[in-house]
């Protein structure tokens, strides 16, 4: 009995995916839980499982292709013998044996064992298109051939690669030194980051407040505990937790911040689950620190290093990326010193955080030199007033120059 | 600072020389290395060019003493002035090795003259006749070098009397008798020139079969008009022993009988091996096969990133155009393209007369794989255009396997046999079935036809036979 792959659930307000890519061809054998093909949403990309051992028998949804949860992608036979046969719908290597050229069936092969449909099609497809398939990364059972005997020509795969668009095929540019201008097709992550921040900065009364914070203190802090934070959790102390802790301090005393606006009604949230920008090779993700308020400074490092661990490899889940309250971006690890972040909808609030440079401030009638940091708080002017985001940045302030206060609620 | 090239290339045969021009034309700054005082390796210089210079000399030779009356054409007497041939020969080769020179100009390709040697990865050094050394960087290394004649053992080739291929190109008088050892197609071509030129010409085979890699019947096919135009075969037979007498060579043969063989000269052309001495190999590490080829895999990458080999170097036919296609290909996978080979659509070609061609599976092979096949063959009698030329030696033999008609190899023999297996090698390449060919339109009256009927005799239908 064949196993057919499905689309899994990709987790809230998210109901369809673009086949980016597929790991296996039609009868190379694969193992249970081995990634067959990745899937790309609005958000992120992510592997597909097998959900049994066998061999990849079928691909119904080809590469570009849009797919609903719980869709078919493709079937896997049982053992690794299995023979592929042509997929079920008309195909384009069913025209071929619509033509009158007969069936194929098992017998003995030359070069190789085994040759799929897809490998015969490719075999009789010329030199030309042979090659520019292979460097597109087509599927060439998916190409509708219009040479004669059912021949993929090379004009075909031309026009199925402008028509199709894969994602995971821009134009191989050559090392060629007169090439002064790429053009590369958007990815559907990178097109949705476009529209969700023009969107927001349509919706939103959206500006800005700022203010400077003195890292002294958290600084100190950090330098006292590190070695027994790192040892007794396992994960670096960083700066990130602090600004969690204080944000939902601040958050709890002015609720706008951590709401949002439906149609006509207003949404006070009392969960706090905090939005921690990562930078991720396709763009910049959102992972969501859930029920930070419940956290402890080291669960919640922990979440963020592995968040960012998963970023990196391309790992993280829908689940993981939405449905965040409020967030918080650094662009101080770029080396920013000042910015104004763009609003996460439907969230009301964003904290910027920078870079510290050591600068002279002046402390009563003194200056000194002190490691400071820019702050900046994005806020939705039509629900967060003026005063409650100047004073809502003020209690950050105040709570990271002085962690106690955290603790102490004060 | 020593030179930096993004590609450099060791050896400017046919498959060095278009590797770089495709590196170049790709944008990669290129430099290949060679040290004869000529580009274009040995088949430029020593081999397939000087060998057909010859061989169309030599064919008009016998054409004007023989074929000419048929025609009604009277020449009177036909003498030979072998210098003037040689001559001919010497700036035919000229004019293209000087061709290679101009397209490495035009594409800004730098000669490295001397010997190059892979002093580590990305290293290469080269040592010029003066022995002086430079050294040059390169992103990318690839091996060219080629492959020489194979030598017999305790017989030394002064190229004089006892001759490789290269020296068979430039005898200075007609040997009275040549005796060739080995039956290739190197031994073949070179037999035949010297034979049309009045040479008692003997070929020895320790195999009971010429041609060794081709379709028996077409070995079979080549034996028998080879022999008729006055050239001996001693097959099944091997060398035991060689020595001097007057001036010449007495050969003791070891063959369904013990027997003596006179010659004057003696050709040695029992294969060819990889030139691979002081390539710095060994230093570097990359690793070779038994017979001394350099092991790449399918992107021709040896075991030492950054070097790969190409040619007769590495395993395969030893043939120009093959080489000239991994070149190819080796620069584009370094451009990041997809080029791939298909190593069943390589044709062979021998430049006797008649030619052979072959491209694909022979049948001796099929029958071995047990792959289900069915013959159409066509003989040039049959072929109108032959007819009218006045040379109907030969057929075409297309073998196509039975379920899907698919042509699995075609093999030639007749006039022009390795222009016309063009048409063959470009079916496989497209994985053409035989009646694909069959409605293929032909004009009339070419020899290309005999194809087509081939084709059609695959299903039984030949029109003209």
């Amino acid at each position: 009995m064949p196993t057919e792959i499905k689309v899994p659930s990709l987790g809230e307000s998210i109901t369809e995916a673009t086949v980016a890519k597929w790991l296996k061809r039609p009868g190379e054998p694969v193992v249970l839980d081995e990634p067959v093909a990745e899937l790309e949403t609005d958000k992120v990309t992510l592997e597909v499982p097998a959900p049994a051992a066998g061999t990849l028998a079928e691909i119904f949804a080809k590469e570009g292709a849009n797919v609903p949860v719980g869709a078919v992608l493709g079937t896997i036979a049982d053992g690794a013998a299995a023979a592929p046969h042509p997929p079920a719908q008309a195909g384009p290597s069913l025209s071929r044996l619509a033509q009158g050229e007969g069936p194929s069936s098992p017998s003995p092969r030359l070069r190789g064992e085994g040759r799929g449909e897809g490998q015969q099609v490719l075999e009789r497809a010329g030199p030309a298109a042979r090659k520019l398939i292979e460097e597109s990364g087509l599927d060439s059972a998916a190409i509708a051939p219009s040479g004669p005997g059912g021949r993929i020509t090379k004009g075909d795969v031309l026009a199925f690669r402008a028509r199709e668009e894969p994602p995971s095929a821009p134009p191989s540019p050559a090392p060629v030194a007169s090439e002064r201008e790429v053009r590369v097709r958007m990815s559907r992550l990178r097109r949705r980051i476009a529209e969700r921040l023009k969107a927001a900065q349509n919706t939103a009364a959206m500006l800005t407040t700022f203010n400077e914070i003195d890292m002294r203190e958290p600084i100190a802090l950090r330098e006292r505990h590190r070695d027994a934070f790192a040892e007794k959790h396992g994960v670096r102390l960083g700066f990130m937790s602090i600004f969690v802790k204080a944000a939902i301090v601040a958050l709890k005393e002015f609720p706008a911040v951590n709401a949002e606006i439906d149609g006509d009604d207003i949404v006070y949230k009392n969960h706090y689950d905090i939005g921690v920008a990562v930078g991720a090779e396709q763009g910049l993700v959102v992972p969501v620190v859930r029920d930070a308020d419940w956290l402890s400074f080291a669960e919640i490092e922990k979440a963020i290093a592995g968040y960012a661990r998963k970023a990196r490899d391309g790992k993280l889940t829908i689940e993981e990326l939405s449905g965040g309250t409020f967030t918080i971006s650094n662009g101080g690890i770029y080396g920013s010193l000042l910015s104004t972040p763009i609003l996460n909808p439907p969230q009301s609030g964003i904290l910027g955080m920078h870079k510290i440079e050591r600068r002279p401030v002046a402390l009563g009638d003194k200056v000194e030199i002190r490691p400071m940091m820019y702050v900046a708080l994005s806020y939705d002017h039509r629900i967060v007033d003026g005063r409650e985001a100047v004073a809502f940045l003020v209690r950050i302030k105040e709570c990271v120059e002085d962690p106690s206060r955290v603790l102490f609620e004060i | 600072m020593p030179d930096r090239y993004d590609i450099v290339i060791i050896g400017a045969g046919p498959g060095g020389y278009v590797a770089a021009i495709r590196a170049a034309q790709l944008g990669f700054r290129t430099a290949c290395v060679e040290s004869r005082d000529n580009l274009g390796g040995t088949c430029l210089n020593i081999g397939c060019i000087p060998s057909k210079a010859l061989l169309q000399s030599s064919e008009r030779f016998v054409e004007a003493k023989h074929a000419l009356a048929e025609h009604g054409v009277r020449v009177g007497e036909v003498a030979l002035d072998l210098a003037a041939m040689m001559g001919r020969k010497d700036r035919v080769v000229t004019t293209l090795t000087r061709g290679v020179e101009f397209l490495f100009r035009k594409n800004k390709i730098d000669w490295l003259k001397g010997k190059g040697r892979v002093a580590a990865p990305g290293r290469v050094v080269v040592t010029g006749a003066d022995g002086a050394a430079q050294e040059v960087e390169a992103g990318s290394i690839i091996l060219a070098t080629g492959s020489e004649s194979t030598p017999l053992p305790h017989l030394e080739i002064d190229e004089k009397r006892v001759v490789s291929s290269t020296g068979a190109l430039s005898l200075d008088r007609v040997p009275d008798r040549l005796a060739i050892i080995g039956g290739g197609y190197i031994g073949l071509e070179l037999g035949s020139v010297w034979s049309r030129l009045g040479a008692k010409v003997t070929v020895v085979e320790m195999l009971d079969h010429i041609v060794p890699n081709m379709d028996r019947e077409l070995g079979t096919a080549l034996q028998r008009v080879l022999a008729r135009s006055g050239i001996g075969f001693k097959l099944g037979t091997k060398l035991a022993s060689i020595r001097e007498a007057n001036e010449g060579f007495i050969l003791d043969l070891d063959g369904a009988e013990r027997e003596s063989l006179a010659a004057d000269v003696v050709l040695v052309s029992i294969g060819r091996r990889p030139n691979t001495e002081g390539l710095g190999l060994n230093a570097v590490g990359a690793a070779r096969d038994e017979g001394g080829r350099i092991v790449v895999d399918d992107g021709f990458a040896t075991n030492i990133p950054g070097i790969y080999a190409i040619g007769d170097v590495i395993r395969g036919p030893m043939l120009a155009h093959k080489a000239e296609e991994e070149g190819i290909a080796v620069v584009e996978r370094l451009a990041r393209q997809k080029p791939q080979i298909d190593y069943d659509a390589i044709p062979a070609v021998v430049y006797t007369w008649p030619e052979a061609a072959s491209v694909g599976r022979t049948e001796e092979e099929l029958k071995a794989a047990a792959i289900p096949y069915r013959t159409g063959k066509f003989p040039f009698t049959a072929n109108p255009r032959a007819r009218t030329n006045g040379y109907t030696e030969g057929f075409v033999k297309i073998l196509a396997e039975a379920e899907t008609d698919r042509v699995l190899g075609i093999h030639i023999i007749g006039p022009d046999a390795g222009t016309l297996i063009a048409e063959a090698v470009l079916a496989k390449e497209f994985g053409a079935s035989a009646e694909d060919i069959a409605r293929t339109c032909h004009a009339h009256p070419t020899l290309n036809e005999a194809l087509k009927e081939a084709a059609l005799a695959v299903d039984d239908r030949a029109i003209h036979i």
